[in-house]
């Protein structure tokens, strides 16, 4: 048996209010590649971060035994000085700098009032040929894709001396052909003798890839799945240690809803980059949506899903945009800007709630009437009175959990969060709404009453299209699933007819096309 | 990458403000009659815009971190060259009160910085509150009046009085008298042999680790610097020599150019500027990067008092209003991002410059001393609002 | 927690820490005015002193409410309006001495240029996307040059209005003015008025609450706002009344300050002002037209910044090549003192009218104490310094 390079035992980590960690204990031996996997929020990446040092040593208990030795780190450099190097799911480059500055980036050769440039570049230029970039060191990372990008990453960590790599969903942003060509690096690395921690959420690549998987769930680690036997361990498996249980009930039944008209009707749909105009985001694309109906839209993620969504919406993404669009049979051109969007009943719940979706610092009423204000105000007047009572309408109907609408949003939880967004945009009373991975981030739970509502949704008469990187979520909750693969429609089937094989099946297909 | 095949547009982008300072320079020569390149213009030319060049290096490193500006550094040089002041009046020795002067304006320059870094104070309150806090202490060190320096080495050192030049071993040697002044011609000459001798240094390191850089590109810029400064050193020559004020402005402009492009602590403030969070991932105390920008903006503060009070032979507690917005000027001028990441002390240098001649150049065609002002914003204005639009047309 | 049953409504219970927390600087205000009234043996409690208290930072207040627009947006701020302040009055001046225009046509005048350069100054930050304090201190340099070369024909730099009585009557005139020492009463009546009219607001507000069954306060609390509100105002107006009379200068004071307030509660407006100070993403999402809501915010200001010109102009009689000057820090300071976020999304106008008043209190305070006019540069300075140490600090502590 191989020997274990590291070991957390008894980890538990507490924020605030919530137990992030609970007595995580973990091993990783010499040499091999060693997944986690788990829902979002189930403390994977705080574990990582304990690891690393980027939550340092005294804000958690437990003990880090790393090559033997019982490890303090104060910071990301005390990990990195005994080869524990992270690469983050946000990619930590700096676009106006080089590849070469980056990489070596709080790492600099030669003296720190001295920096050695030429060591830099040459001894850059011999990492990126490990990872298999062909580009020059001096290259602005600006002026690379994010695929390779991940790789000036990779190349950072390994000119770190890494023993131990850690990449946090390092495929999120990659196409089917650069994700593959990164996890055969990462099998070519393990053949050096390198060890390597990989989180994803994409399962097939775990299954690919790993030698073992240990299961994250509500903080604590559930078990760990040997992989070595000759067939990959199947997907089913993993879900089933993450999950917690099977997942025949995960989502509920959407009864009495009958399927009308045709109401949203995209045709030849052509969206371009903003930054680059040559390039297509989304390429041609025709769907249409009845009423009181789910489409669901599965992707990987820089698919081109959002860009979709957001370019219906009032083009608030993408230039050059081509194509028609019909609501209800007329052809309509919704002008430039999400207001004109929201009055011809479009609305656009986004993926990144905090980014761009809620106003942390102001409270769920103000959040709730935003998108919608003329309903509540009268000559440009706020009647506080009605906005108040509109707030709590929709806090009642969606079982938010607070102790009063007055409260801010920032002080919420994920499920909550995402409840308030939803109220927001319901209120906006849509007949189309455009989910955008409407249940990333928030646990198992609060998925179940997302789900209800969206049924609700449909009951109701609207036309949903839900945009999800989830596959199950896709399969238990669409009438109907379109496929997307780097910006374009691959394919299109009822939800009864669709298998997680054969969609994905159809994305391999389309990639390899190319 | 294909650096010998520069489109022509590209050309221009990437040397606007050098071509927009000779069109000045010579548009100014043309309207004064030749007056602004006479030689005692050009010495004037260095030694009133002291100041900027060594404030606007300061200033750069804040600005690099992410737009980030002192505005307090004009109070800041009136504080320090108040307390310099009233302690060589008072008889305490010379070098005491430089580094009294230097010390006191690393120490505000700490103290806001802590402001800054620690507790994340957005920089321009805190830096607003030591504007108005600095400007009141000065007054009371002066208690309102003025004060004036005698002190003949202090003035001859750092760019006052009739004697703020290198004296002419050479001629004196030689015992002759008169014009040119050669020492100043052979430290010209000196400064551009070793400056060519880096270069070609620089090029046979390239060639041998096989780094592509256009080498007829680098030689050319390489000539066309040497004539600079050979024709500034004679220019000098002719006038009173090499003025002293210069070798600390030439002191600063080569350790900021060295921070910036071969330290660490250079790296991080572009990184900083760039992207903190990123920054931060790869190990770097981003607090101590900011902490670094505003003391080194102290400490020069601190030696722009000293320069300030000598040239004034003296000093009175109005002196260092708007110093902030010249040192802010040049940096945007010279191309430096008004969101962080993106300057360098090259730029700066040639924004000082063009600010500097502008400036001369309506002085001496005898344009109303407000209208100057007016002129001094739109320039400011055009300059960001240019590298905004620029910046723009690339995406 | 209590729970919310519909039409009955929950009593927020007075909380005294929080309570303290919440009017903080409003105590702290208390406190400076109580030290510096023993310090100046009562001198600060006179009706001369509120007189000037209101005179002296009329400006402060008036461009506060501008200050505070733009810095909602997202902490930006406007570095030009003191040279504006003095390029309008320049302008004004010339107009009515140099010209012999009417007052009327002057002010008018003045507005459309202070508006013209609001909409460029709003156009270049708004769609050019030009960094606010950017643009705007190339107006501080520019402007203030503008009007001192404007003022240039004169030899000292300096016109004189004091012969246009009816735009000093407009601007720096008193209502109904009686001699000193002796009441005046319109002045009590106004007073009266108010001081009724808020505690009619507060009570209405809270009928209604109980009727449609929301949170309300502990009677006794609302008690306590009103007869404290309702004092200070009547406090204030008898002192005025014993030193001649309502100045008109307090009435622009009093609508500006009351518009605003009520366009950044109560509308539509308003509301875009804090969402794309809170989330600029999130808000163009939403359908708020972001670059609109920036060119407002400037434009809104140059609108201010012209009402402060012609104030200040009154105030001095005179126009000046110094008139105006850190006009733009007294405003960035009454907000952030006032607890307005330097990072955008947070603040209200009550809060930085108790900031200004601490301000000018501050200020008069130190100048009957005869305190050396550089040291209270010093204590201005510091003031502001320690403003926004507490806000962080109050933050990181609710985290």
């Amino acid at each position: 048996m191989a020997k274990i390079l590291l070991e957390m035992k008894n980890i538990t980590k507490t924020f605030p209010g919530v137990k992030a960690l609970d007595n995580v204990n973990f091993q990783v031996e010499e040499g091999e590649i060693h997944a986690l996997v788990g829902e979002n929020g189930a403390g994977k990446s705080t574990l990582m971060n304990v690891l690393s040092g980027i939550y340092p040593y005294g804000t958690y208990t437990g003990d880090i035994i790393y090559d033997g030795k019982v490890c303090q780190f104060h910071n990301i450099k005390d990990s990195e000085k005994l080869g524990i190097v992270i690469i983050h799911q946000e990619l930590a480059l700096v676009p106006e700098m080089t590849i070469g500055e980056n990489m070596y980036l709080g790492n600099e050769r030669g003296h720190k009032l001295a920096i050695d440039w030429n060591t830099t570049y040459s001894e850059a230029d011999k990492y990126l040929k490990m990872v298999g970039l062909s580009e020059s060191s001096k290259t602005q990372v600006k002026d690379i894709g994010t695929g390779k990008q991940q790789l000036v990453e990779i190349a950072k960590a390994l000119a770190k001396q890494a023993r131990l790599l850690i990449l946090d969903e390092p495929t999120s942003s990659l196409n089917e052909e650069d994700s593959r060509a990164l996890l055969d690096l990462m099998l070519g690395f393990k053949k050096q003798g390198m060890t390597m921690i990989i989180i994803s959420h994409k399962l097939n690549e775990v299954a690919y890839v790993a030698d073992k998987i240990t299961v994250v769930r509500d903080g604590a680690t559930i078990e760990t799945i040997d992989n070595h036997g000759t067939e990959p361990v199947s997907e089913e498996r993993i879900i089933k240690g993450m999950v917690g249980r099977e997942m025949t009930n995960r989502f509920p039944k959407r009864e009495g809803v009958t399927v009308g008209d045709i109401q949203l009707e995209v045709d030849n749909w052509t969206v371009h980059h903003p930054l680059y105009p040559e390039r297509k985001v989304v390429d041609n694309v025709s769907m249409y949506v009845r009423k009181g109906e789910v489409v669901g839209i599965y992707g990987l993620m820089g698919a081109g899903r959002t860009e979709l969504a957001m370019s219906i919406f009032g083009q608030t993404y993408g230039v050059n945009i081509t194509g028609t669009m019909k609501i209800d049979g007329k052809e309509v051109k919704i002008k430039k800007g999400a207001d004109d969007a929201i009055k011809h009943k479009i609305a656009y719940v986004t993926e990144d709630r905090k980014g761009n979706g809620l106003v942390l610092s102001q409270s769920i009423k103000v959040n709730t009437s935003l998108a919608h204000l003329d309903a509540i105000s009268n000559h440009m007047v706020i009647d506080g009175d009605k906005e108040y009572a509109v707030a709590e309408e929709y806090r009642a109907k969606l079982k938010t959990k607070t102790p009063s609408v007055e409260q801010l949003v920032g002080n919420l939880s994920g499920g909550n969060q995402q409840k308030v967004l939803l109220a927001k945009w319901m209120f906006a009373e849509p007949d189309i709404m455009l989910l955008d991975e409407p249940t990333r981030g928030i646990d198992v739970g609060a998925k179940y009453e997302i789900y209800c509502i969206i049924n609700d949704l449909a009951a109701a008469g609207k036309c949903v299209v839900m945009i999800s990187s989830e596959l199950p979520e896709v399969l238990g909750m669409s009438d109907r699933i379109y496929i997307m693969n780097e910006g374009k429609f691959v394919g299109e089937m009822k939800a009864s007819e669709a298998t997680q094989e054969n969609i994905m099946a159809l994305i391999l297909q389309s990639g390899r096309g190319d | 990458m294909n650096e010998n095949k520069m489109s022509v547009s590209a050309f221009f982008q990437k040397y606007t403000m050098i071509i927009a300072l000779v069109v000045v320079v010579i548009f100014f020569a043309i309207i004064t009659g030749g007056k602004n390149l006479l030689p005692g213009n050009i010495n004037n030319l260095i030694a009133q815009n002291a100041y900027v060049f060594v404030l606007a290096a300061g200033m750069l490193l804040c600005i690099l971190t992410g737009g980030n500006i002192d505005l307090s550094v004009g109070s800041v040089v009136c504080f320090t060259a108040a307390i310099g002041c009233v302690l060589m009046d008072n008889d305490v020795n010379m070098w005491v009160a430089v580094l009294a002067m230097l010390a006191i304006g690393l120490l505000i320059g700490a103290f806001q910085g802590f402001w800054i870094a620690k507790l994340h104070v957005p920089a321009f309150i805190a830096t607003l509150s030591g504007m108005y806090a600095f400007r009141g202490f000065s007054n009371v060190v002066l208690g309102g009046y003025q004060v004036s320096i005698s002190n003949e080495t202090f003035l001859n050192l750092f760019g006052g009085g009739a004697n703020c030049y290198i004296p002419d071993f050479i001629r004196q040697a030689m015992g002759t008298e008169g014009k040119p002044n050669l020492t100043c011609l052979a430290i010209g000459l000196v400064a551009v042999l070793i400056f060519i001798g880096l270069k070609l240094r620089k090029i046979l390191i390239q060639k041998k680790l096989n780094i592509h850089q256009s080498i007829p590109a680098q030689l050319a810029t390489t000539a066309i610097i040497s004539a600079v400064v050979i024709w500034l050193t004679f220019k000098l020559a002719n006038h009173k020599g090499f003025p002293t004020v210069l070798i600390w402005i030439g002191l600063v402009l080569g350790i900021y150019q060295y921070i910036t492009t071969k330290t660490a602590m250079g790296r991080h403030l572009y990184a900083v500027g760039g992207n903190e969070k990123a920054t931060a991932l790869s190990g770097v105390k981003t607090r101590n990067v900011y902490w670094f920008a505003y003391a080194s903006m102290g400490l020069m503060a601190g030696l722009a008092g000293i320069l300030t009070a000598a040239r004034a032979k003296g000093i009175d507690p109005t002196y260092g209003e708007g110093y902030e917005m010249d040192a802010i000027a040049s940096c945007f001028i010279g191309g430096a991002s008004a969101y962080g990441g993106v300057g360098k002390v090259s730029g700066m240098i040639i924004g000082a410059v063009l600010m500097g001649v502008i400036n001369q150049g309506m002085n001496i065609v005898g344009v109303d001393s407000n209208f100057q002002k007016v002129v001094k914003g739109l320039v400011l204005l055009l300059a960001v609002v240019f590298d905004v639009l620029s910046k723009r047309q690339k995406r | 927690m209590e729970k919310n049953v519909v039409n009955q409504s929950a009593i927020r219970k007075a909380d005294p820490v929080s309570m303290l927390k919440q009017n903080a600087m409003l105590i702290v205000l208390v406190l400076v005015y109580i030290f510096f009234t023993i310090m100046t043996g009562g001198r600060m409690f006179r009706p001369n002193s509120f007189n000037s208290l209101i005179n002296q930072n009329a400006y402060v207040f008036i461009l506060g409410c501008g200050m505070l627009m733009c810095m909602l947006t997202g902490g930006n701020i406007d570095l030009s309006c003191g040279s504006v302040v003095c390029l309008l009055g320049a302008l004004g001046a010339t107009m009515m001495v140099m010209w012999g225009w009417g007052a009327g046509v002057s002010i008018l005048l003045m507005l459309v240029v202070g508006l013209i350069y609001g909409c460029g100054l709003g156009a270049i930050i708004a769609y050019v996307r030009v960094p606010p304090w950017i643009a705007t201190l190339a107006g501080y340099l520019a402007f203030r040059g503008l009007g001192t070369s404007i003022l240039s024909v004169s030899v000292t730099n300096s016109i004189s209005v004091k012969d246009n009585q009816a735009f000093l009557d407009i601007f720096s005139g008193t209502l109904f003015k009686t001699p000193e020492g002796e009441m005046n009463i319109p002045c009590i009546v106004v007073g009266i008025v108010a001081a009724a009219l808020v505690v009619l607001v507060i009570f209405k507000n809270r009928a209604t609450r109980l009727k449609k069954g929301y949170e309300v306060d502990e009677l006794k609390m609302d008690v306590i706002k009103s007869v404290l509100g309702a004092a200070v105002i009547i406090l204030v107006m008898y002192k005025l009344s014993l030193a001649g009379g309502i100045p008109t200068v307090l009435l622009w004071v009093a609508g500006v300050v009351l518009v605003y307030a009520f366009i950044t509660s109560k509308t539509t407006v308003g509301r875009h002002f804090y969402v794309v100070g809170g989330n600029i993403e999130a808000a163009r999402l939403s359908g708020v037209n972001t670059k609109r809501i920036m060119f407002i915010a400037y434009l809104n200001m140059a609108f201010l910044t012209s009402i402060a010109a012609m104030t200040t102009l009154a105030r001095y009689t005179a126009a000046n090549a110094d008139a105006g000057k850190n006009f733009e820090m007294d405003a960035i300071s009454a907000c952030v003192v006032g607890g307005v976020s330097a990072s955008g999304g947070a603040g209200t106008v009550l809060g930085m009218v108790i900031g200004a008043t601490l301000i000018g209190v501050i200020n008069l305070g130190m100048f009957q104490v005869n305190l050396d006019a550089n040291y209270q540069r010093v204590v201005k300075g510091f003031v502001l310094l320690a403003a926004v140490v507490f806000d962080i600090l109050s933050k990181k502590k609710q985290k």
